[in-house]
């Protein structure tokens, strides 16, 4: 019953989107990403990348990302993927986690105990995720896909995207299942189709111009859940990297573009 | 002694520092006018003309208020100034760009809006002020999150 | 502690684009943090002063400016600094690539 009112209210909420009016909204996103702040985050996520923390006193430079350890350039348009020294399918913000903990010596506890930030003070995952990301400006989307845990894993975030459950009874595809759907004045886009997907997934991790924040996938997925009335997913679980690589994979192809810059 | 020299570097230190500060001017009442005909009174240009030769290149539509991006460029030769003035804003005078021998009279930047505005731009050339005024409108996106 | 600042001079169509990037809360007296904004950015090329500014708390936090100088040539010296109403301040230079 409170699913249909919703869906009733958000439809009701979108009538035909005018062309002109989307052009100008896309004018708009144009401008705010030519000369948009993400940069100070990237600036700021190379000096806590090179920065010695934790009991071991040592920095993330030697942390593998999927492409050795320590190489940066594409590492980020690789993401998710397997791997072996965790046994384990992993996205960026989880794999820095493992890097923080074994290279850095630090306890989950601490290196997870803020990972989402506010304006005045971002967090350290979203400093590393912009400068991270940024390295695989230009690189084409290339989730891996061959291992079996890789494949388990995009089959696992599928069926939770169209999965309904919570509070609300949603899914991820209640409100991006369907073309021609907006909240406000928010196109809500068809993640779970390749063409819709592809821009998206391009340009997160991104800047929020609304509240000045640098927002990660992490994050994203996290207020997802929230907006639907599930319990908060743990970070770095495995049902978020299971979504993370089905959109990253629905989205491969896709020259990377970010980090992003968003309303 | 001592305590005289820390008092003289002290004071030595503040005049340092001072300059920038007490040299960097401030339009206090154009800043703190509550309408736009009262910022433009304390820019000196009450009654601009107005000028198709200032150029505003901005969205009509923008996402969100807190950033909204406007480009000016002023054809109009002997352009000293630039200034935007945001008629709905509670001060509605945003910024004024005192262009050198040097300079363009070109600017980009991002504003806060807090609701469907006019801009209005001004621009002084040769002592004389002009104008030129644009609506944007500001929408809220997304789930409130 | 003034916020870091990032800076791109490129020459084209025979002059200078400037964009700056300042970290800044630009916040306004409404604001729980209440009013803390840039009010002065001067830009100066090769120590001439070209461009001065004065903003208010309209501008957007984290601003980011964009300008145009006449001519140019790859090398020369841009800096660009600010002061806000609480007397902090920054500057970053950068040189034209």
């Amino acid at each position: 019953m409170r699913l249909g009112f919703l869906l009733a209210a958000v439809l009701a909420c979108a009538p035909l989107f005018a062309q002109d009016t989307k052009k100008e909204i896309q004018k708009y996103q144009q401008m705010i990403a030519d000369g948009s702040p993400v940069e100070l985050f990237e600036l700021e996520g190379e000096a806590l990348w090179r920065k010695p923390q934790g009991p071991s006193k040592v920095s993330l430079e030697k942390c593998d990302l999927g492409q050795g350890p320590g190489v940066l350039k594409g590492a980020y348009a690789r993401l998710p993927r397997y791997f072996k020294d965790a046994d384990r399918v992993m996205d960026l913000e989880t794999r820095l986690l493992h890097c923080m903990t074994t290279l850095q010596g630090r306890s989950r506890e601490e290196a997870t105990k803020r990972v989402f930030g506010n304006e005045n003070q971002p967090s350290e995952m979203e400093h590393l995720s912009a400068y991270i990301a940024a390295q695989s400006r230009g690189t084409k989307l290339a989730p891996a896909t061959s291992h079996p845990k890789e494949k388990e894993a995009y089959e696992l975030g599928r069926a939770l995207f169209f999965h309904r459950a919570g509070g609300w009874d949603m899914s991820c595809a209640s409100c991006h299942g369907e073309e021609g759907k907006r909240i406000r004045m928010q196109e809500l886009p068809v993640l779970h189709k390749r063409e819709f997907a592809r821009p998206i997934m391009a340009t997160w991790p991104a800047y929020r111009v609304s509240n000045s924040q640098f927002k990660t996938m992490q994050w994203r997925i996290n207020d997802c859940y929230r907006q639907m009335r599930y319990p908060e997913p743990t970070f770095a679980s495995d049902a978020t990297i299971a979504l993370t690589s089905f959109l990253t994979v629905t989205a491969a192809g896709e020259p990377y573009r970010g980090p992003g810059t968003k309303r | 002694m001592i305590k005289n020299r820390r008092t003289l570097l002290a004071v030595l230190g503040m005049l340092l520092l001072k300059p920038f500060a007490a040299l960097a001017a401030w339009n206090e009442q154009a800043f703190g006018a509550k309408t736009a005909a009262d910022a433009l009174s304390g820019l000196g240009a009450p009654s601009p003309a107005p000028s198709k030769d200032i150029v505003i290149d901005a969205p009509q539509i923008a996402e969100n208020g807190a950033v909204v991006p406007i480009e000016v460029m002023s054809n109009i030769p002997g352009t000293t100034s630039i200034a935007v003035v945001i008629e709905k804003n509670p001060f509605p005078l945003a910024g004024k760009f005192d262009f050198k021998d040097g300079a363009l009279p070109f600017v980009k930047l991002n504003v806060k809006m807090g609701e469907t505005s006019d801009v209005r731009v001004l621009a002084m050339a040769g002592g004389k002020p002009f104008v030129a005024t644009r609506e944007i409108k500001v929408t809220i996106g997304g789930c409130g999150g | 502690m003034a916020g870091p600042m990032k800076m791109r001079a490129t020459l084209a169509g025979g002059n200078t684009e400037v964009r700056v990037l300042m970290s800044h809360p630009m916040t306004t007296a409404q604001m729980k943090e209440g009013l803390h904004h840039i009010r002065n950015v001067v830009v100066k090329q090769n120590g001439k002063t070209v461009v001065e500014a004065e903003i208010s708390q309209a501008v957007s936090r984290n601003p980011v400016f964009s300008f145009r100088l006449k001519g140019g040539a790859k090398g020369d010296k841009i800096e660009v600094s600010w002061l806000d109403n609480k007397g902090e301040s920054n500057k970053i230079e950068t040189a034209v690539a």
